[in-house]
């Protein structure tokens, strides 16, 4: 397990380069994938049930959920490419293995793979970021700069675990399993539609433990009025899954591939 | 150990085993390769060939045994700086161009970008592939697919490079490229190590052989001293023998050593004249007469039966 963190940085940023010259060369289409899908939650939703609702946890509803859709397409994107992108990679290019036979070890093709789904997710958020703005969905810009490298953790937070379903994986339809199972309750129930204190108390304290959870939390005071609290804490939260779904995806991968 | 003695030996090997669970598939082998041959290693399927390489590669844990590459563990990162390695299975980045394979596989070893482009255009040519740098490598033919592998291997200006079953599934116009390109590579000093299934492949680039059945070392040598050692000098391969009895009838009277595969009977002998000359007169024999080759040492060392993969 400690092998994973012998990281030489240069092979990891090899490895990093390899994913950004293949997604420059379709960066256009890519874009409008990454950002078709919140858009259409933006307007559907921010415009639609929004008029509706009025104001929700105090802020506008538009405002409320910009930040939340911002922090689940982060999640999404960084899911997607942990696990189908990666698992092409490893399964059915041999990419994984062609690297292997250079002086690139595992733990960093791992933390390459790491690192660039987490640069996705800042690509796609930055974007979104924009349309949030151009629809109001953003009542602070001095502080919704710091939701950039919040995205980018966020990110890491959700390609670690990503990773490792990718390294346990027999083949892509097992992966509907970690959506039907983790992804699609966190984008239920991690308050990026609603706010948690309105779910029954067992499920506040469950939502508490995920990621998203601490995702929204962190990113939401930052685009609205809304007050910070306990900043460090959500960062730790989201860092100890990055780190963790890191250090067993690179020990996974590792007994998969190095037989 | 004396340090001439290191520095030739680019690979040692002493008492390596691999164990997948409790099955033991390469049995503790002993043996070193000289820099600057082409050492061929030999087997059936199942025989070991592909579990020793991938150890030798770091691509496969060591179970027990000392394996060393350049006098360093077979495992350190490192030794990928000096060898270069072609896959069985195609790997090529289907994501890029013919070029972009090699640049992109030249960032992983740390190769500066003006150097690797320099480098780059000297590969495409070694692989005749200049005209085809800005295709995808999926418009590529199988036979162009292995020549940019083997560009890809030589990126690193490696000292070492190893194939696994180079030419399998080419036709013999593409095969002939590319032992043209590789013993033009031995000319340039560098050491091959390669397995193979074609005796006729071995035959022609290794100047040593390692013949391995279930994880065991059945023979070394030359492709000659492996004839000479463990095969008569002549064969004579005949078909439509009725069965056993008749070829043993075939043969009554000549010093000779028999073995059958499917329809055809092999004899081996010191000098088959005689037994030709009995073959032609008798009706309804197709037989051919040759001198004996690895593909005989080959049958005789891992036996006939057919196998299937393990």
């Amino acid at each position: 397990m400690m092998r994973a963190f012998a990281l030489t940085p240069s092979h990891v940023l090899a490895v990093w380069q390899r994913n950004f010259l293949v997604w420059k060369k379709l960066a256009f289409a890519s874009l409008l994938g990454n950002f078709g899908d919140p858009f259409l939650y933006l307007l559907g939703l921010g415009y639609g049930l929004g008029m509706f609702i009025g104001n929700m946890g105090g802020i506008p509803y538009m405002a409320f959920l910009a930040s939340g859709i911002l922090c689940s397409s982060a999640m999404n994107t960084a899911t997607f490419e942990g696990l189908y992108s990666a698992f092409t990679r490893m399964r059915h290019q041999g990419t994984w293995e062609g690297m292997l036979a250079t002086p690139v070890r595992i733990q960093e093709v791992v933390a390459g793979e790491l690192v660039w789904a987490a640069t996705k997710s800042l690509i796609s958020g930055a974007a979104i970021l924009v349309v949030a703005g151009i629809l109001g969905g953003i009542q602070q810009w001095e502080t919704a700069i710091l939701a950039l490298p919040a995205i980018f953790l966020i990110g890491l937070a959700f390609a670690g675990p990503a990773l490792v379903i990718c390294a346990l994986a027999p083949s892509y339809d097992f992966f509907l399993y970690y959506f039907t199972l983790a992804v699609t309750p966190m984008f239920l129930f991690c308050g990026v539609f609603y706010p948690i204190d309105t779910l029954p108390q067992f499920a506040q304290l469950l939502a508490q433990v995920l990621p998203l959870t601490h995702a929204v939390d962190l990113v939401r005071p930052l685009l609205t009025q809304l007050p910070l609290v306990h900043p460090w804490l959500h960062v730790a939260v989201l860092a100890a899954y990055a780190v963790a779904g890191f250090a067993l995806a690179a020990h996974l991968a590792g007994r998969r591939l190095l037989r | 150990m004396s340090s001439t003695a290191v520095e030739s030996a680019v690979v040692r090997a002493r008492g390596v085993r691999k164990f997948f669970g409790e099955r033991e598939v390469v049995c503790g082998v002993d043996f070193d390769i000289p820099a600057g041959i082409c050492f061929g290693i030999l087997g059936p399927n199942g025989a070991g060939k592909t579990t020793l390489m991938r150890m030798l590669l770091g691509m496969s844990p060591v179970s027990d045994g000392d394996y060393t590459l350049f006098d360093l563990p077979v495992a350190h990162a490192d030794v990928h700086r000096r060898v270069g390695v072609v896959p069985q299975q195609d790997n090529l980045d289907p994501d890029f161009s013919v070029r972009e394979n090699l640049l992109v596989y030249a960032n992983y070893f740390g190769i500066p970008k003006t150097v690797a482009s320099e480098r780059a255009e000297g590969l495409l040519d070694f692989a005749s592939l200049t005209s085809r740098a800005g295709d995808q490598v999926a418009a590529l033919s199988g036979g162009m697919r292995r020549r940019l592998m083997i560009a890809r291997a030589l990126v690193n200006d490696p000292d070492l490079v190893v194939l696994d079953e180079p030419t399998t599934g080419l036709d013999p116009q593409a095969r002939h490229l590319i032992w043209q390109r590789l013993r033009s590579l031995k000319t340039r000093g560098k050491t091959l190590i390669l397995t193979t299934h074609y005796m006729e492949e071995a035959a022609e680039l290794c100047d040593e052989i390692m013949v391995l059945d279930h994880g065991r070392i059945l023979a070394r040598g030359t492709p000659r001293e492996l004839i000479a050692r463990h095969v008569e000098p002549e064969v004579v391969a005949i078909r439509g023998l009725d069965g056993e009895e008749d070829a043993a009838s075939l043969a009554d009277g000549f010093d000779v050593r028999r073995e059958h595969v499917g329809d055809t009977w092999f004899f081996y002998m010191q000098d088959a004249k005689p037994l030709v000359a009995r073959c032609a007169n008798m009706t309804g024999l197709t037989f051919i007469h040759r001198p004996a080759s690895l593909e005989d040492v080959f049958l005789t060392l891992t036996g006939r039966d057919l196998r299937d993969e393990l």
